[in-house]
């Protein structure tokens, strides 16, 4: 079995991917099970030994309409995935991708993702990736970006673990945004039993007007881990930035949030905020009072938190 | 028949006496009304009747249906069938409407949230999908707190100063509300300093210095507390001979 319908069913694509307009590639380990190229949209895989090498293309002027799916899936119990992907997006295309990178049976894998992009001018790229894990936090996740926004471009990423446990993630992205260009950099993890997580985003606003969100939101119970370094850096006049991580912690969780503004221009302006704490008491009580326990309204709360 | 009664209750804090040998009965199905001044110990009560932490650590007792609760949690209380109204409700972000008003629901169908939203004096169409967030402004999470109350449906409902933050025009649609928790047979006690709150009761407590200085009809509560209360100096409780 090569897992495509195990892959299909947890990301839930079946549906998506029977539309002949819904650009899609689906990976397993190193196999690329599937793939459909859509007008404008150009996909050069190459497998290797341990994973996929990957070209992606967004011709000039191209809008695409519906996400473009990436499924990138390690059905096996043990297993070393490495994705590189240079994806170019360019003048005046835009594109959302969806990755759907999914570990269901994982106790020893490793997905190691490393990624260029550019975004040349005027162009929209959005890219989201949701993660669906096993439950043993046997996953050890490094996804890696190096963003390039041209002129007036927009980027946004979201990171998110939808299911199951974390194991280990280190995120380390980091943009270079040339003026008028606009980048949000999310994300949003929770984690559990023995898990770590190490988010390092940063944003290089070097253009004029350019403007930079870094966000994080992350929950750590039991005895899990979390990191986050958020640094924005402003060079240029009146580029606008703001960090805003928020981490909540409950049983044995330690989180530590490392936020760094540096301006090196007077008409700059960045701001930060950051929050590092138990559950609201309020918020914990008002929902207690509505009869919930107080485990079912902690789960409720960072389960609003993280959407 | 008492649905909730406390005996003697107290609280300290920091030595001082903030719930000072409080004994309140209210009826099953009433409307009752605990006014007072500032500091008076009104949100004390609710908090204390209701369990909340810090104020947990209490003399006296507190019987819901004929049986003591003071050793029980919030959410133990909560499932017996009481509720709070927070004076400034929570914010919480990311998290919807929808999960909030049906969080402890049975019946989450967009039915039931669409209906609750409305009687609380909000658009569905226009809330159903938002944050219970710092989008919103106190009076409109107040009004969401209410519809998660009128979808509970609680036999015991503590409204903490219902009308604060509440815009003169969706002052009617709180005490509509009001009556519909009454209707349903709800027992609703309204935390309030204010006359036209005061007004929706039918029998009211009147508290000062921690203590219930007086209860009885609305009528003859709100003479009192027009003449005696406003302003208060929480100094002295006040003479229960010059005023009725």
């Amino acid at each position: 079995m090569d897992g495509v319908e195990e892959l299909y069913r947890l990301s839930k694509l079946d549906k998506a991917l029977e539309d002949p307009n819904v650009g899609h590639i689906v990976i397993n380990l190193n196999k690329i099970l599937d793939k459909r190229l859509i007008p404008g949209l150009e996909i050069d895989a190459r497998e290797l030994e341990d994973g996929i090498d990957a070209r992606i293309t967004v011709r000039e002027g191209t809008v695409i309409e519906k996400p473009v799916h990436l499924c990138f899936g390690v059905t096996h119990e043990k297993a070393v995935q490495r994705i590189k992907t240079e994806v170019e997006i360019q003048e005046n295309a835009e594109v959302l991708f969806l990755a759907h990178c999914i570990f269901p049976n994982a106790v020893d894998v490793t997905h190691i993702m490393d990624a260029r992009i550019t975004v040349g001018e005027n162009a929209k790229y959005t890219y989201l990736e949701k993660h669906i894990h096993g439950e043993y936090g046997g996953t050890k996740v490094y996804p890696k970006a190096r963003v390039e926004l041209g002129k007036n471009s927009r980027f946004k990423t979201e990171f998110e673990l939808l299911s199951g446990r974390v194991g280990l993630i280190e995120i380390d992205y980091e943009t270079v945004c040339r003026e008028e260009s606009v980048m949000e950099m999310t994300s949003k993890v929770s984690g559990r039993g023995n898990d770590i997580i190490r988010i390092s985003e940063v944003g290089h606003l070097v253009g004029e007007h350019a403007r930079g969100v870094l966000t994080s939101r992350v929950a750590v119970r039991e005895n899990a881990k979390a990191e986050v370094h958020n640094k924005l850096n402003a060079t240029a006049a009146y580029a606008r930035g703001h960090v805003d991580c928020k981490e909540i912690i409950q049983d044995n969780g330690i989180a530590t949030a490392i936020p760094i503004v540096q301006v090196s221009h007077p008409k700059a302006h960045i701001t930060h905020e950051a929050s590092i704490g138990s559950v609201d008491t309020k918020q914990l009580e008002t929902l207690m009072a509505r009869g919930l326990t107080e485990d079912e309204a902690v789960e409720l709360i960072i389960e609003g938190l993280l959407s | 028949m008492g649905i909730l009664e406390t005996r003697n209750l107290g609280i300290e804090f920091n030595g001082k006496k903030i719930l000072d040998d409080v004994n309140i009965d209210l009826w099953e199905g009433h409307v009752h009304a605990i006014v007072g001044p500032n500091g008076a110990g009104k949100s004390t009560l609710a908090y204390t009747i209701m369990g909340l932490g810090g104020y947990r650590n209490i003399s006296g007792d507190i019987l819901f249906q004929g049986e003591s609760i003071k050793d029980l949690r919030i959410d133990e209380r909560a499932r017996r069938g009481m509720t709070l109204g927070w004076q400034e409700p929570a914010r919480y972000e990311g998290l919807s409407i929808e999960k909030f008003v049906t969080a402890a629901v049975e019946d989450k169908s967009h039915k039931k949230i669409r209906e609750v939203l409305g009687k609380a004096g909000l658009n569905p169409n226009l809330y159903l999908k938002r944050a219970v967030d710092r989008t919103l402004s106190g009076g409109e999470r107040k009004k969401i707190e209410l519809a998660s109350i009128l979808a509970l449906k609680p036999k015991l409902v503590m409204l903490d100063e219902p009308d604060s933050g509440i815009d003169v025009a969706s002052l009617r649609n709180i005490f509509d509300a009001i009556k519909l928790l009454k209707e349903n047979g709800s027992t609703v006690v309204l935390i309030t300093h204010s006359l036209e709150v005061l007004n929706q009761a039918e029998h009211a407590f009147l508290m000062c210095c921690g203590k219930i200085v007086e209860q009885g009809k609305i009528e003859k509560i709100r003479k009192y507390f027009e003449k005696k209360c406003i302003p208060c100096t929480h100094e002295n409780i006040p003479d229960l001979n010059g005023g009725a």
